[in-house]
């Protein structure tokens, strides 16, 4: 079986994130990245399935981004994925999820050989999309399970039956392999990498791919453009109310009846 | 030039997700300014009844793929179920609901269709041919225009109370277009084993209206009783903290944040919840929050449109009973 998750380096959800006077995009310098934490899912996933496994042959981690993602790659390649792919070029900069779709599908066709298993996050926590899986997904072919909260695999790794998450119930499926999971919180919980095999990271290969490999992957083709990013607008300012707990208990009532129309 | 808007109207066993008709209004404001009109897309197995109901919210034709092969959803059959009404539809722009199933759909039609595409709108409007969609992105601390070109198919997903729902307009009918998808061996690839309801006859909180949460400071499961009564008199769903899912008080499918689910109701009530960010990040879209907390400090208070400085233990109960008086008086 041969595993690839999908990582990608997002700003810290703790992170205060400052918009770039212009709108054009976010203040880069100082912010704290992460690997994001639904696509550490998936590399924690696909190291339990060697554990557990004989037929695990390779884990391969593939990111989009920028000079900087090379912290995220050691931190897949630290928890047990075996080399990790680059996809790295200024022309791949874009903030749509079906281009980085597209990219990424382009890039795993390179390698003839395919994949059995294909791990992303549910959603990332920076655009907040979810497109990433069900898209690539479809740019290869694939059947994918979206939202994926407990996994049983066949014994002979022909397929699976997945337990995944929808509004009030769970769906219990079965798919065959080759296919594409999304991973919901919930299903394993991400190791720390060790330093000595964060050390060990420094060494597994990571191969780097740029436009010059991918000459058909063209950033400017979404049909999606940003036109502006901004701050929230702020929300209005709290109103506290005040006086003995029955009467604000009435008065809340009575505002969220009269004023705010709620209820 | 395409001009006309279809809604994918989302539906379980039946019954069509309220939230649809939230997106006739948004699909109404984007024909009219277009020159079109709002038609409609029904997917699943008997559903033919339903297309009157969606008529009534606005839809001038009305497209059914009604197969067994459609009873659950399933990404890649509805994909090609959707795609085979886009293509007898040919519209400017698909509206489809933020849910689990909207987001995957809309991805992989948005991949089949190499369409433009925004998720998780908050506000969609015409702009010639184009389409300008807002939506949030960084957990919700950066909104986000983006323009999707008039040259492609347009496909958003809009995020449940961002607009009211379509006036109804009883006795209103549609004309019907049954759609004939060819599901492939490739799209039964998944099947689904058995729905299994994990609400246990109290709604999803990504179902509710109105969501009730608890924090840590409920401190058991036994004291989130106060938290269901309160619920329950609002007709609402129950929510609760990672904090206070993490200690056990509440199963995880109940938590609400960045790492549980987002939720964009009319009205939430954050009980003894101090508003960590990955919470905020989960609710702060809903239209009215209320917070009750003894912290004035609390950073919950910055995004409460009301707030309570008192005891949850003391004041939640008072406004159960003052909502069950409301509803006395109907």
């Amino acid at each position: 079986m041969r595993i690839l998750t999908v990582i990608k380096q997002v700003p810290d959800s703790n992170a205060a994130i400052k918009v770039k006077g212009d709108g054009s995009g976010i203040e880069e310098a100082g912010l704290k990245t992460v690997c994001d934490p639904f696509d550490e899912f998936g590399v924690e996933l696909a190291v339990q399935l060697r554990e557990k496994r004989s037929d695990v042959e390779e884990i391969v981690a593939i990111c989009l981004g920028g000079e900087k993602a090379t912290d995220v790659i050691r931190t897949a390649l630290a928890m047990g994925a075996d080399r990790a792919i680059h996809v790295c070029d200024p022309k791949f900069e874009n903030m749509n999820e079906l281009f980085a779709a597209y990219a990424i599908a382009q890039a795993i066709k390179k390698d003839e050989k395919g994949y059995d298993l294909i791990l992303c996050g549910k959603h990332n926590i920076d655009l907040d999309s979810g497109a990433v899986g069900p898209a690539l997904a479809e740019f290869l072919d694939l059947p994918h399970v979206g939202a994926v909260q407990g996994l049983d695999m066949a014994d002979d790794g022909s397929g699976f039956t997945a337990r995944r998450r929808i509004e009030g119930a769970e769906e219990v499926v079965n798919a065959k392999l080759p296919a594409l999971l999304t991973i919901e919180k919930g299903l394993v919980e991400p190791r720390y990498p060790s330093l000595p095999n964060l050390m060990k990271a420094k060494k597994k290969p990571v191969e780097k791919l740029t436009s010059a490999e991918l000459p058909d992957v063209d950033a400017g083709t979404t049909g999606t453009d940003l036109v502006e990013m901004t701050p929230p607008p702020p929300r209005p300012e709290c109103k506290f109310i005040e006086g003995e707990p029955a009467d604000m208990a009435r008065e809340l009532v009575r505002l969220l009846r009269e004023e705010a129309k709620v209820v | 030039m395409a001009s006309n808007v279809l809604v994918f109207v989302e539906q379980r066993g039946g019954r069509i997700l309220p939230a649809v008709f939230q997106l006739m209004q948004a699909a109404k404001e984007v024909a009219d300014k277009a020159g079109g009109h709002v038609e409609a897309c029904i997917v699943g197995k008997d559903i033919a009844g339903l297309a009157n109901e969606v008529a009534a919210y606005g839809a001038k034709k009305v497209y059914t793929v009604d197969d067994p092969a459609f009873e659950h959803y399933r990404a890649s059959a509805y994909t090609t179920a959707l795609d085979a009404a886009v293509e007898a539809a040919s519209p400017k722009a698909v509206f489809i609901p933020t849910t689990f199933m909207g987001r995957d759909l809309a991805s992989r039609l948005g991949a089949r269709r190499r369409a433009a595409l925004v998720i998780d709108c908050t506000h969609v409007e015409a702009d010639g041919d184009d389409l300008i969609a807002t939506s949030t992105l960084y957990c919700g601390k950066v909104f986000a225009k983006f323009k999707l070109t008039g040259s492609r198919l347009q496909i958003v997903t809009i995020r449940s109370n961002a607009y009211p729902a379509a006036e109804k307009q009883d006795g209103a009918s549609a004309e019907t277009v049954a759609v004939s998808a060819t599901v492939s061996d490739k799209d039964n690839r998944v099947t689904v084993q058995e729905v299994v309801s994990t609400s246990s006859g109290v709604k999803d909180v990504t179902e509710g209206d109105i969501v009730v949460s608890g924090g840590r400071s409920l401190k058991s499961e036994e004291n989130f009783k106060i938290i269901y009564d309160l619920a329950q008199s609002l007709d609402g769903a129950v929510g609760a903290s990672r904090a206070a899912c993490d200690a056990g008080y509440q199963p995880h499918s109940r938590q609400v944040g960045l790492t549980g689910k987002v939720v964009t109701p009319a009205l939430y009530v954050a009980c003894g919840i101090d508003g960590a960010i990955q919470h905020l990040a989960g609710m702060r879209g809903s239209k009215v929050i209320v917070a009750i907390n003894t912290k004035k400090e609390a950073p919950i208070f910055g995004v409460a449109n009301y707030g309570v400085v008192h005891d949850l233990f003391d004041m939640v109960p008072l406004l159960t009973e003052e909502f069950k008086k409301l509803n006395a008086a109907g």
